[in-house]
């Protein structure tokens, strides 16, 4: 069988951004224009915060554990694991697109598919700015200690939206429909959530889950992130975090093929 | 050269096949009408044509290009509108062309113009900055046609364009067709299983069934094919069929039966219709009615598919 192949041509080349600028403002608009949506987007983080600090409050006074605050231990933790939750959904939108019938529409047209991921990304992104920022007037209202580090840390976050929204879309590129979508993302978010240090410190994880800990992309965005927070920069885990991205954005534009053969 | 040329594509789907050896040919400028039932085969070529998916062998070439070779080169030269009404419910009319226009490289301002001149066209203009999801099943199906025009494509697809939509919308659809083939030199390939569109809109016809043309050409032509008038009688019974299809064998051709009524062909049907009964009545047949109709693309396509139309796009 022959794939049909997306080579750009004169007309639409150099035209990448401004059609992932198309999406992303797509992506947005729709968003607001659902104020029940936009709700929820902007309580679910501080939710986790409010929650998990109080529910793990006195977690820091583990013999080993090593914080002093359980607040600030926590925050990096919240940080990434609102980029997890938010990003996962990222591809509700393409199953929503499939299923009207615009995504076979987009996919008549001479743009890149690269654009649409890069547009999807994009959105999430900037969704993901404002809920953190929310986290963070949160935390220092509760009394958390926020410096300059937490620049840094909303790199690492970032890298993670960017590598789950791509995740996302490419799952949903071979689901095709929303309940495997749903299916998938909950099989991944909550494993890799509690398998890292987000809430809890390493030196006091069973010694298996900290080794598995040490090969989950998002401990090394927590982990990364915590760093920063604390004023020092994470190479490895910034490096690792942002190759994984990389990787996982060719693959899910790779995966139109995939849906295209479908078809 | 032809702006649709499709030769022998062949497509299975699991054990499907969707289509067995399809070849087609379509003129520049006309309006090209492949028809069928569900499942015949016709949005498999859409698909195909619009390099949505590629063919497992055969070829086909839109405006020149191969679409599996150079897919990029046939997207900017196409218009499509699928099945399904497919605009994005939250933005607006405008919105929708707008952003769609742009994935063809369309510089802003050409764009602008473009987008009210078409929402003007299609009736949209007081509809223009409102949500699509407050338009009706036939604004956004007009929108929907809008879109695939934004970028002055050369050849538009309209895969079952008036499906679902009210008689009346449906009605205002075919004037719009047929108008944008006779205004812009548009060539359009459409499919449909309305027999009546065809008729109405195709200047050359095929006739697809199980993933092939069993029968091409013009609608006039393909029904003067047909010898004679329709003659259709609905008999009482069921089972006195077979009965009646033997009583009028010697008055009438080509005799089909399904269920209570039966089929056949005669060269003047209303002066066959008092030997039809009489015939019929000497065989004991009850019979309900009997109608005399011209040939229609009904007949075309039972002849050709050996299948009565509705049945199988029921």
């Amino acid at each position: 069988m022959s794939t049909i192949t997306a080579r750009p041509e004169p007309m639409v080349r150099g035209q990448f951004v401004r059609h992932a600028g198309y999406f992303m403002t797509r992506g947005l608009r729709a968003l607001l224009r659902q104020p029940m949506f936009v709700v929820i987007t902007l309580i679910q983080p501080m939710i986790w915060l409010l929650l998990f600090g109080q529910l793990f409050r006195r977690i820091v006074e583990l013999p080993g554990f090593g914080a002093g605050d359980y607040l600030d231990f926590l925050l990096p933790g919240v940080l990434i694991m609102t980029a997890l939750f938010s990003s996962g959904w990222s591809g509700a939108a393409f199953v929503d697109d499939m299923e009207r019938g615009i995504m076979d529409r987009v996919l008549t047209t001479p743009v890149r598919r690269g654009a649409l991921i890069t547009g999807s990304i994009l959105h999430n992104a900037i969704v993901y700015v404002v809920q953190a920022c929310i986290v963070l007037v949160t935390a220092w209202l509760m009394g958390a200690t926020i410096g300059p580090g937490v620049l840094l840390a909303l790199v690492a976050a970032i890298l993670m939206v960017a590598g789950f929204a791509s995740l996302s879309n490419a799952i949903a590129l071979l689901a095709r429909t929303t309940e495997a979508l749903i299916g998938a993302t909950q099989l991944l978010v909550l494993p890799l959530m509690f398998l890292s240090s987000t809430m809890m410190a390493e030196q006091v994880m069973p010694g298996w889950i900290a080794t598995v800990a040490a090969y989950n992309p998002v401990n090394w965005a927590v982990v990364a992130a915590r760093e920063a927070m604390a004023g020092t920069v994470d190479w490895l885990h910034l490096g690792l975090l942002a190759a994984l991205t990389l990787l996982l954005g060719f693959a899910s534009t790779r995966a139109f093929r995939a849906y295209n053969r479908s078809l | 050269m032809p702006a649709i040329a499709a030769r022998g594509l062949v497509k299975t789907y699991g054990k499907q096949r969707a289509l067995d050896g399809l070849t087609i040919e379509v003129p520049e400028g006309t309006v090209f009408g492949l028809l069928g039932p569900n499942g015949a085969g016709k949005s498999t070529t859409i698909k195909i044509l619009t390099t949505l998916t590629a063919p497992d062998s055969g070829t086909a070439h839109v405006v020149g290009h191969d679409v599996t070779r150079n897919p990029g080169r046939v997207r900017l030269a196409i218009g499509c509108v699928s099945q399904k009404i497919s605009v994005d419910p939250w933005a607006t009319g405008r919105e929708n062309l707008v952003l769609h226009g742009g994935l063809y490289g369309m510089r802003p301002r050409d764009l602008r113009r473009r987008a009210d001149e078409l929402l003007e066209r299609f009736d949209l203009k007081a509809a223009a900055d409102r949500l699509t999801r407050t338009y009706s099943g036939g604004m956004q199906r007009k929108l929907d046609v809008a879109m695939g025009l934004i970028h002055r494509p050369k050849v538009l697809f309209l895969d079952e364009p008036t499906t679902g939509l009210d008689p009346e919308a449906r009605a205002a659809m075919w004037t719009e067709i047929a108008a944008l083939s006779r205004d812009e030199g548009l060539t359009i390939l459409l499919t449909t299983h309305y027999l009546e569109e065809a008729d109405k809109l195709a200047s050359t016809l095929a006739i697809v069934d199980r993933g092939r043309v069993v029968a091409l050409g013009t609608p006039e032509g393909l029904k003067s094919e047909l010898r004679g008038d329709a003659v259709q009688v609905e008999l009482a019974e069921a089972g006195d069929a077979m009965r009646a299809q033997r009583a009028l064998e010697r008055l009438t051709t080509e005799i089909t039966a399904a269920g209570r009524s039966l089929r056949a062909r005669a060269d003047d049907g209303a002066a066959a219709v008092p030997a039809v009964l009489a015939a019929l009545d000497a065989a004991g047949v009850a019979v309900l009615s009997v109608t005399v109709a011209r040939p229609s693309l009904d007949d075309v396509y039972l002849r050709h598919a050996g299948r009565v139309f509705e049945e199988v796009a029921a």
